[in-house]
Parts: C-alpha cells; sequence; structure tokens
C-alpha cells in the first residue's frame, strides 16, 4: 500500500467516524461561537467597536477552537487500543501522520467554516469577495499548527493531564501563525494594496512548511514504544 | 549502582565548585560595575544592570539552544544522558531566564518610563519561558522515563526550531507599535573600561550556567536510580 493511500484511509476513518456522530463538531463550533460571544460581553461598548476587533476576535476564535479540536485527535486511538492496531499495520509512520494530520485539519476547518460567517454576522465585517481571501488565510494558517498540534495530541493523549497539557504545549507554537494571520487579516479587510501583504504570506507558509516537514519527521519518535 | 551514585556525587560536588566560582566572580563583577566602571551620561546608575541583563539573556540562549540540540541527538542516538543534559540545561535557562525578566523591567521603568513594554528582547524572553512552561509540564505528566525523555525530545527539537519563528515575532510585533524611546541596538559603542566589565559579565554567567547545569545533570542520575529503584 502506498503511503498515500494509507495517509488517505487514516484521514478517511477519521473523518467518516466524525461525520457519523458529528459531536465533535457540534462541540467544537459552539465553542467557537461562545468565544466570540465572551469577547463581545468582555469588551467596553462605548469606546472599542467591534470592527476594530474583528480581525483579533477571529483569530482568536481560530486558536482556541482549533485546541478543542485537536484534543480529540488521539482520543479516537486510544479506547481498544486502536492506535496500536494501526501501528502493526505494515504502512509507514510518517503516512499515518499525515493521514492524522489531514483529517485534523479537515476539522479544524469545517470549525472555521461554521464559525466564519456568524464571526462576519456579529462583527459587522462588510460582506465582499475579499472575505475569501480571509478564508484563505484561515487554511494558511491551520496548516501549520494543526501539524504541530497533532504531533502534541498523540503524546498528551497517553498522558494523565491530556486536556490540560495540549494548549498548555500548544499555543506557544500557535503564536507567530496567529501573528502572521491577524496582521494579513487587517490588511485583507483593509483593502491594502497586495505587496503590503505578501510578507506577512511568506511568513505563514514558511512557518507550514518547516513545521509540516518537522512534524512528519518527530512524529514516529511519538508513537514508536 | 553504586558506582553511578558516586559519579552523579561527583557531578554535583563539581558543579557546587564551579557555580561557587561564579558567584565568587558574580561578586567580582558587581564591584567592577559599580565601582571600577563610570556611570553612563545619559542613564546614570540605571545602566549598570546591562552588566547582569545581556550576559543572563545570552546565557539563557544558550542553555535552551543546547537543550534543543541536546534533544535532537538524543533521538538520533537514543543515549539516556542527552536526555538528561536537555532537562538540566531547560531548567538552568529557566533559572536564567527569570533573571532576564527580572532586571529588563527594573531597568525599563527609570529609562523607558513603564516596566513593560513589550520590548522585543523581554517579550522573546517570555515566549521561550512559556515553551519551556510546556516542556515541564510534559516532563511532569510522564511516568515512564524512556517515553518522558522521548517525548520531552519531540518538544525540545520543535522550541529549537521556534526559535527564529519567535525572534521574527517579537521584532515585527514591536515595530507595529512606536516604543517609546528608540534604542539604538545595532552598534555597540563602548568604552573599554564599559566593554571590559560587560564582556566579564558574559563570562561570569557562562560559568555560573555551566555550574548550575553540572549540579542539575547529577540530581537527574540520582532520580533516575531511585526511578529504577522503584520500578
Amino acid at each position: 500500500m502506498s503511503a498515500v493511500r494509507a495517509a488517505w484511509a487514516i484521514a478517511r476513518k477519521d473523518l467518516r467516524i466524525e461525520w457519523r456522530s458529528r459531536t465533535a463538531l457540534l462541540t467544537a463550533s459552539l465553542f467557537a461561537i461562545l468565544v466570540q460571544l465572551v469577547i463581545v460581553f468582555g469588551r467596553d461598548g462605548g469606546t472599542v467597536s467591534l470592527t476594530m476587533l474583528a480581525p483579533s476576535v477571529l483569530w482568536i476564535t481560530i486558536a482556541l477552537s482549533s485546541l478543542v479540536a485537536l484534543n480529540r485527535a488521539f482520543l479516537l486511538e486510544r479506547e481498544h487500543g486502536a492506535l496500536e492496531g494501526i501501528l502493526v499495520a505494515p504502512v509507514n509512520r510518517s503516512a499515518i501522520f499525515w493521514g492524522k494530520w489531514f483529517a485534523n485539519l479537515v476539522f479544524v476547518l469545517a470549525v472555521i467554516a461554521i464559525a466564519f460567517p456568524l464571526w462576519v454576522l456579529f462583527f459587522n465585517v462588510e460582506p465582499s469577495t475579499t472575505l475569501f481571501g480571509v478564508l484563505g488565510l484561515g487554511v494558511l494558517g491551520a496548516i501549520g499548527f494543526t501539524a504541530v498540534g497533532t504531533v502534541f495530541s498523540a503524546m498528551t493523549v497517553r498522558t494523565r493531564f491530556a486536556e490540560l497539557l495540549l494548549p498548555v504545549l500548544m499555543l506557544p507554537f500557535m503564536l507567530p501563525p496567529v501573528f502572521f494571520a491577524a496582521q494579513a487579516t487587517l490588511r485583507v479587510l483593509s483593502n491594502r494594496p497586495m505587496e503590503e501583504l505578501w510578507g506577512w504570506l511568506r511568513l505563514l507558509a514558511l512557518f507550514d512548511v518547516v513545521f509540516l516537514v518537522l512534524a512528519t519527521l518527530l512524529f514516529p519518535a511519538v508513537v514508536d514504544e | 549502582m553504586t558506582a553511578e551514585l558516586a559519579q552523579a556525587d561527583g557531578h554535583i560536588r563539581r558543579g557546587r565548585i564551579v557555580t561557587l566560582i561564579g558567584l565568587v566572580s558574580l561578586a567580582a563583577l558587581y564591584v567592577m560595575a559599580l565601582q571600577f566602571t563610570p556611570p553612563e551620561r545619559f542613564q546614570g546608575l540605571a545602566q549598570k544592570i546591562f552588566y547582569i541583563h545581556p550576559p543572563a539573556a545570552y546565557a539563557m540562549q544558550l542553555a535552551f539552544v543546547l537543550t534543543g540540540i541536546s534533544s535532537v541527538l538524543y533521538l538520533l542516538i537514543k543515549d539516556v544522558r542527552f536526555d538528561r543534559f536537555a532537562e538540566a540545561s531547560a531548567e538552568v535557562g529557566m533559572v536564567l531566564a527569570v533573571i532576564v525578566v527580572i532586571t529588563g523591567p527594573i531597568w525599563g521603568k527609570p529609562v523607558w518610563g513603564a516596566w513593560w513594554s513589550w520590548d522585543p528582547r523581554l517579550t522573546f524572553t517570555v515566549l521561550e519561558m512559556l515553551v519551556f512552561g510546556g516542556y515541564f509540564a510534559l516532563r511532569s505528566a510522564v511516568r515512564d522515563p524512556v517515553e518522558r525523555a522521548r517525548y520531552a525530545a519531540v518538544v525540545g527539537c520543535m522550541a529549537l526550531i521556534l526559535v527564529p519563528f519567535n525572534h521574527m515575532t517579537v521584532y515585527l510585533f514591536a515595530s507595529q507599535h512606536p516604543t517609546p524611546v528608540v534604542v539604538q541596538t545595532d552598534k555597540p559603542d563602548l568604552p573599554w573600561v564599559m566593554l571590559r566589565t560587560f564582556l566579564t559579565g558574559f563570562a561570569v554567567f557562562t560559568v555560573l550556567y555551566l555550574g548550575m547545569v553540572m549540579q542539575r545533570y547529577g540530581i537527574g542520575v540520582k532520580r533516575d536510580l531511585r526511578e529504577a529503584l522503584d520500578a
């Protein structure tokens, strides 16, 4: 079985399980909406306008709800020793990583896709075609940190404090991409010229490539006994 | 086992001697900075902290980078000594980071007028502290020593690669805001009397780093021995 096919099989399995119950998707989406409400109610309505907050809120929401989403990435495998089952299969460890990562990415993007229209609504973002650019930034931002999160969640799930440990480990690694992406979002929303955007996009892409490669290399060390 | 225990005690004893040398030189550095180095014209006495603050920051960076390199080596060679060194170096790095984060605002208040100004270097230190805070949280959550070493090494590698990204982040972040005072950082144009004290600071903190890591390494060996007994 080729590595790509093995990865695809694992990703499809994960996504199918998610799709059948949809509990995780529903919960993570509700969480993403609640984060936005917390920010709305936590702000001083008289002085801070919603439009000003919008780019920050989008990325705070994406960062926090991705954590919730990634927490469950390996929970499925913990039950009934499912991970051991996958590990004895004659497939490359990196292929397992790619499968898990891709499923996580799709899941995070699904949560973003649900939270996004509500963000547009709640924060009075002008609906226009530039919003597709913002969604594109969501994809570009999520690629890198879901790779890091996939490796970390494979580790934390085997510890006693999985739900607590993952955010503490993950968030420092999310700060750079969230910062780059929020800066880019700000510029897209205010229709700045492409030259101003280019540097941030390059940084995001660099983060994605570097950590995707690194995570692929490190993942075998996490699962191998 | 007793041979290993004696070896661990040896590490700790030698580490204590080196740390003691470091502490005595630190006291000498204080005297040198306060008594034999002229005060800076504009910042006055506040500038004296610069004989402590950048050397501590350099030693912190050294500690964290060596943790990263040691983590890579552990994953490649699987020798427990690299794990112990990585752990020791990370812990000493944390102590040095605390020194940086405490001395920074002490200087910032009189010179910038604010305790905290999101200065790139200080922010960078905080980011590194948080990364390694996670590193220690993970270490303490894993009971099996081999698994703990592997997981910690994975985080150590990731942290090493994150360093340049954090550098970019803090500098780009700082340039979004007007800083309270424009600080000339690219050319250290120090007269020799000041440079002499400044460089002595770097040497002192290198010695302190070595002494503390040696002790912490010995403690790590002892911990491993006890865990092996309990198992």
